[in-house]
């Protein structure tokens, strides 16, 4: 079984949900400083004013999101650059890109048959919730719900199959 | 070796100030820091100016970290700075990779000051 037929079907068989929680968890614990933890889809709804996405390309494909509302994009920004941050929509698209690919790239690495053979894309950040996503990729849908100082965050990973 | 000269390479500007502000809670006293958006953008500013350290991510646009290692480690003005990766990718063959082509440490994305502590200062000279 090549390493891509191995993948897409560990996708299908396995709940990588967990891991990718955790891929999120540890990148706010280490970079922001600050616990997030998942909660039900059904008691919040998510925002989607600020959208960061990046591609997988390899043995794994797809595409990983993470959305949340302005408010809350602002306070990612703050933790990650403290005090100095100059409250720029530049700079708080560039901190939501960084997450984004970190938890892209934490979750891949916990992959052990990814690990090497999954490329990330630069990631890429919509501003504003008018906008419709549509994603070629037909694969298993992973969505979770985390809290962030109390509001909600969004994060997405669809897969080829 | 007291304040260090040191090259941030990153397309994230924000990434960029985690960096430098994680290389001062390691102890490093820097003198200048420069910044890239990508690695002809950081050749183009070795031109002009020497630096002790570079840290380099390796997915960039125009030109990734590894070609920049690469070119680096050619140049005779720049072959002797120590370079060291900072990046989401952690699998085993990138390291090899960017230790082959000439990086002298790897830190992986999501980092701790510790990790920075623990990678950057052997490089330049400091204890850990």
């Amino acid at each position: 079984m090549s390493i891509e037929t191995s993948l897409a079907a560990r996708s299908q068989e396995e709940n990588w949900l967990p891991i990718l929680e955790l891929a999120v968890e540890e990148v706010f614990e280490i970079m922001l400083g600050s616990r997030v933890k998942p909660v039900s889809k059904d008691q919040h709804t998510l925002s989607t004013e600020f959208t960061a996405m990046v591609g997988l390309a390899g043995a794994l494909c797809g595409i990983l999101t993470f959305c949340c509302d302005r408010k809350t994009a602002r306070e990612l920004a703050k933790s990650m650059l403290g005090a100095e941050i100059a409250d720029s929509e530049d700079q708080i698209s560039d901190a939501l890109g960084e997450i984004c690919n970190m938890i892209a790239g934490n979750f891949k690495n916990k992959l052990a048959s990814a690990d090497g053979q999954c490329m990330l894309s630069v990631p890429t950040v919509i501003k504003g919730e008018e906008y419709t996503f549509y994603s070629l990729a037909d694969g298993d849908h992973l969505e979770t719900i985390l809290l962030f100082e109390n509001s909600p965050i969004g994060v997405s990973l669809q897969l080829h199959s | 070796m007291d304040k260090i000269r040191t090259l941030i390479v990153d397309d994230s500007s924000v990434m960029r100030k985690i960096v430098e502000r994680s290389l001062r809670q390691a102890g490093l006293e820097l003198e200048k820091v420069l910044e890239a958006g990508n690695g002809a953008e950081a050749l183009a500013l070795l031109g002009n100016e020497t630096v002790d350290l570079i840290l380099c991510d390796i997915n960039m646009p125009i030109m990734d970290g590894l070609e920049f290692v690469r070119t680096v480690s050619a140049q005779e003005k720049t072959k002797g700075v120590p370079v060291v990766m900072i990046t989401t990718e952690g699998s085993e063959s990138h390291v090899v990779q960017a230790l082959t082509a000439g990086a002298r440490g790897y830190i992986r994305k999501p980092f701790t000051p510790e990790q920075v502590r623990q990678h950057v200062l052997p490089v330049v000279g400091k204890k850990s």
